[in-house]
């Protein structure tokens, strides 16, 4: 077992758990959008970032890849760890404008323009279509292609392969595909939809329900 | 050749080749580097053959195409032994003269001496040239003397020494604190103390205890070719390095991961592992002591990000060239899992140095914190392009001033970017800034693994930035948001600014973006990638202010910023200019002012380069 403090709770956990995987079993809550359970972990969209403190250093890491270690501070809320996130989510949506999952993120970390230039790429590679397709269907039909901005997820030239055994997982596991964001015109990269909203209420213990948040907010059960 | 058994025989061979050797012989050195052989040099290395044995000479002179002796700049070199005279710009047509005075007479041609531009003075040894003067040659000192396809120079040179005195008088644990006590730190860039890297390799626990040991060639910096020259130059040393590596750790496979852009270093590490196997020094029981370690050699796709120590790993294992977390360090699980110790080829060249010379020797040389010499090229808006090796702790200025003779055409030095692409520009009121690795960082700058670009008054700084963001854009693997996403809208954003579209908060979100970049990125490409911006930003923020506010750019370098207009009391109506405008864009009578025509002009800069009178200016 390896003992560390998470937002300055004391746990024990067994050797081998992630930070992410800690944080959850105490009820904290961080925001992810590479990590599924049930798949390897990624650290792709590095929207899970917390703030690992040293001494009087501190360094930002991806809690979904972090593994425990014994004594670890780990602040997950930290003011530090917020503005990098927000800034992260920005740049996602500034590559991908219509997804609802993202609106929504930056809905509720109070972003209120993206001050980059959009270039709507549709996806924003986080994998987990690549990983649900190698790990969980064994099959490996889809992969990535092309490297930077080119980079993007394909079949083996195009061509749909033999692999595929049109099981829609990939699709299914999408987080942008899952809810696409309806809203239609975009002002500075935001539907507008959510934007406005007051802070979304959240229940007195969250219990990790995995509930999204909407414009309506959260389904607060008391 | 016998596989050698013992390192009693190793000396006797070491005694045999020496004595064969004479030293008063001459010998003519040519470099064989990769500048040297652009200018030419093995049209000159088959002349010198012709012309010796078309005067029967081949008894009474030696002839050497050596790797790369630095001084890229006035290449193609050459040195005569045991002289050491210093001929630079060397022709073909010199060939036969170089013969008849210097071998045959003795005589010292003039014509081919190297005048130092500052004083006028000729140097006639290589010692007496300032570019050389001023260094301190360990690793790369012995290029000039070694024929790379030749083990027997090497070995003529001490090579292999250190080997058999690991193998057969120190155990592993001795060699790694040997390598601790030197306080070498990792030449790649990252700076990690190599001994420390080495020991927890060692220590890593390994199911089946294999370990393994790399050497990192993939050198990808642009304007950086250090370990290029010491794996085309000296790659003995290297392997050397990685054998006493490997039995320090107790690996017995290795790779070297060369970038396949790198013809001649693969060539001559080709060359010199089969040799290196023919002798005994790898493979199966080398020097008969019972240690096996065998070498192989991977070639690089191509890309800069498998220069990072996961990707490359993950490259050699046939996976995509991707980094992973380094949460786990690779020396606990590298290379198929397996405990993993990698280090630069420059790292792995001063392991037999401090073998054979002593920890205490080499922690003299440097400051606290770096240790040793570090191979710099030099090479940008500088006199003396070259590769320059200089103990850490020397100042930017010594550098650039004394060794690498000034700015060209009496311009003014405006920055340096030390550490490649993704390292700072450090601005003139750093001039005296002594260069080791917690000093540069400090700047807000990197070692990296030791390019050093040299810019002059006309150079954009704002340009400078937008070029490197660029380069790495272009390398970013592409796994992660930050590096992927945010380097390519700090490149729009800088585009923006050199087009004169920027706006005034377009600065704090840059920084802002860089800072991000900076916490947030998988890997160290990502994680320095903004320093060429935040740099330029810290030191030279005026340039970005006269960008964005004043839609000026003060160098004269952004072409949507700039006008180009002839200064009416300084032109002559020469009409050089006109002729030379590719456009039609500039006009006017005979010995009367031009005009350019600003709907016309292209601004390619055509008319100011030609003009002598200084009269095209740009506002």
């Amino acid at each position: 077992m390896v003992e560390l403090t998470i937002d300055g709770i004391k746990t024990r956990v067994s050797e081998g758990t992630t930070v992410l995987e800690a944080a959850s079993e105490m009820g904290i809550t961080i925001p992810t959008l590479c990590y599924y359970p049930g798949l390897s972990c990624y650290g792709e969209c590095r929207v899970c970032l917390v703030e690992v403190v040293k001494g009087d250093r501190s360094s930002l890491e991806a809690s979904c890849t972090l593994p425990v270690e014994q004594g670890q501070v780990i602040l997950t809320d930290s003011e530090k760890a917020r503005k990098v996130r927000k800034v992260i989510v920005e740049l996602l949506l500034a590559s991908c404008p219509n997804s609802k999952t993202l609106q929504d993120m930056a809905a509720n970390m109070g972003i209120n323009k993206v001050r980059f230039k959009i270039k709507d790429r549709g996806c924003i590679l986080c994998g987990r279509c690549v990983r649900y397709c190698k790990e969980q269907m064994k099959s490996g039909g889809i992969g990535f292609v092309g490297r930077g901005t080119s980079r993007r997820v394909a079949t083996a030239f195009d061509v749909t392969p033999e692999e595929c055994r049109n099981c829609g997982g990939c699709e299914w596991i999408c987080p942008v595909n899952e809810r696409a964001c309806m809203a239609g015109n975009l002002i500075d990269g935001l539907c507008g939809g959510c934007q406005n909203l007051a802070p979304v209420e959240t229940c007195p213990v969250c219990t990790g329900c995995s509930e999204s948040v909407g414009p309506q907010g959260h389904r607060v059960y008391k | 050749m016998q596989r050698l058994q013992s390192a009693v025989e190793l000396e006797k061979l070491r005694g045999r080749i020496l004595s064969q050797r004479k030293p008063e012989k001459p010998c003519i050195s040519i470099c064989g580097g990769t500048g040297c052989h652009a200018y030419g040099c093995e049209d000159i290395a088959k002349a010198f053959k012709n012309e010796i044995k078309r005067q029967g000479l081949s008894k009474q002179v030696e002839l050497k195409v050596t790797g790369c002796h630095g001084f890229c700049e006035r290449g193609p070199l050459i040195v005569v032994y045991p002289q050491k005279i210093f001929y630079q710009r060397v022709s073909p047509g010199d060939v036969s003269e170089i013969i008849a005075e210097t071998i045959i007479k003795g005589n010292i041609i003039d014509r081919l001496l190297y005048v130092d531009p500052v004083s006028g003075e000729k140097a006639q040894f290589e010692k007496d040239v300032p570019f050389y003067k001023r260094q301190q040659r360990l690793v790369f000192g012995n290029n000039g003397l070694i024929d790379p396809t030749n083990i027997e120079d090497y070995l003529a040179t001490g090579g292999y020494s250190a080997l058999s005195r690991v193998l057969y008088n120190m155990q592993p644990e001795e060699v790694i604190e040997e390598i601790k006590k030197s306080d070498l730190r990792g030449r790649g860039g990252g700076g990690f103390p190599t001994g420390r890297k080495w020991e927890s390799c060692r220590n890593a626990p390994s199911s089946d205890g294999i370990r393994y040991v790399i050497c990192n060639a993939d050198e990808g910096d642009p304007g950086a070719y250090m370990d290029r020259s010491l794996l085309e130059g000296n790659p003995h040393s290297v392997l050397e390095g990685m054998v006493i590596g490997a039995y320090a750790v107790g690996a017995h496979d290795g790779y070297v991961y060369v970038r396949l852009e790198y013809p001649l270093a693969l060539k001559n590490l080709d060359i010199a592992l089969g040799q290196a196997r023919e002798y005994g020094f790898i493979g199966q029981n080398i020097l008969g002591s019972g240690f096996d370690f065998n070498i192989k050699i991977s070639r690089g796709g191509g890309a800069f990000i498998c220069g990072e120590s996961t990707a490359l790993m993950a490259s050699l294992e046939g996976r995509v060239g991707e980094p992973r977390p380094k949460h786990i360090h690779t020396a606990l699980q590298g290379l198929y899992g397996k405990p993993t110790n990698l280090n630069n080829v420059e790292t792995w060249a001063n392991v037999p140095l401090i073998i054979n010379r002593g920890a205490d020797w080499y922690s003299q040389i440097g400051t606290d914190g770096s240790k040793g010499t570090k191979i710099f090229s030099l090479v940008g808006k500088i006199n003396n392009t070259g590769l320059v090796e200089v103990p850490m702790g020397i100042t930017l200025r010594e550098i650039i001033y004394d060794i690498g003779g000034g700015i060209p055409h009496g311009k003014k030095f405006k920055a340096v970017q030390t550490g490649g692409p993704s390292g700072g520009c450090l601005p003139e009121s750093l001039i005296d800034l002594p260069v080791d690795f917690d000093r540069l960082t400090r700047a807000g700058s990197i070692m990296g693994s030791g390019g050093m670009i040299i810019m002059d008054e006309g150079t954009c700084m704002v340009d400078i930035a937008r070029y490197f963001v660029q380069f790495l854009t272009g390398e970013s693997c592409g796994k992660c948001v930050p590096c992927r996403e945010g380097l390519d809208r700090m490149l729009d954003i800088l585009t923006d600014i050199t087009e004169g579209k920027g706006k005034e908060e377009d600065i704090a979100l840059l920084e802002e973006l860089g800072d991000v970049i900076k916490e947030a990125s998988l890997c160290a490409l990502g994680s320095t990638a903004p320093n060429p911006v935040l740099s330029t930003i810290r030191y030279f923020r005026d340039e970005y202010e006269a960008h964005v506010i004043e839609k000026r750019c003060p160098a004269g370098v952004c072409k949507a910023l700039i006008t180009f207009t002839i200064d009416a009391e300084k032109c002559t109506g020469c009409g050089v200019c006109a002729k030379e405008c590719p456009q039609g864009a500039i006009s006017g009578e005979k010995k009367k002012p031009h005009i350019i025509d600003q709907e016309k002009c292209i601004k390619c800069g055509l008319c100011r380069d030609s003009c002598k009178f200084d009269a095209v200016i740009i506002l």
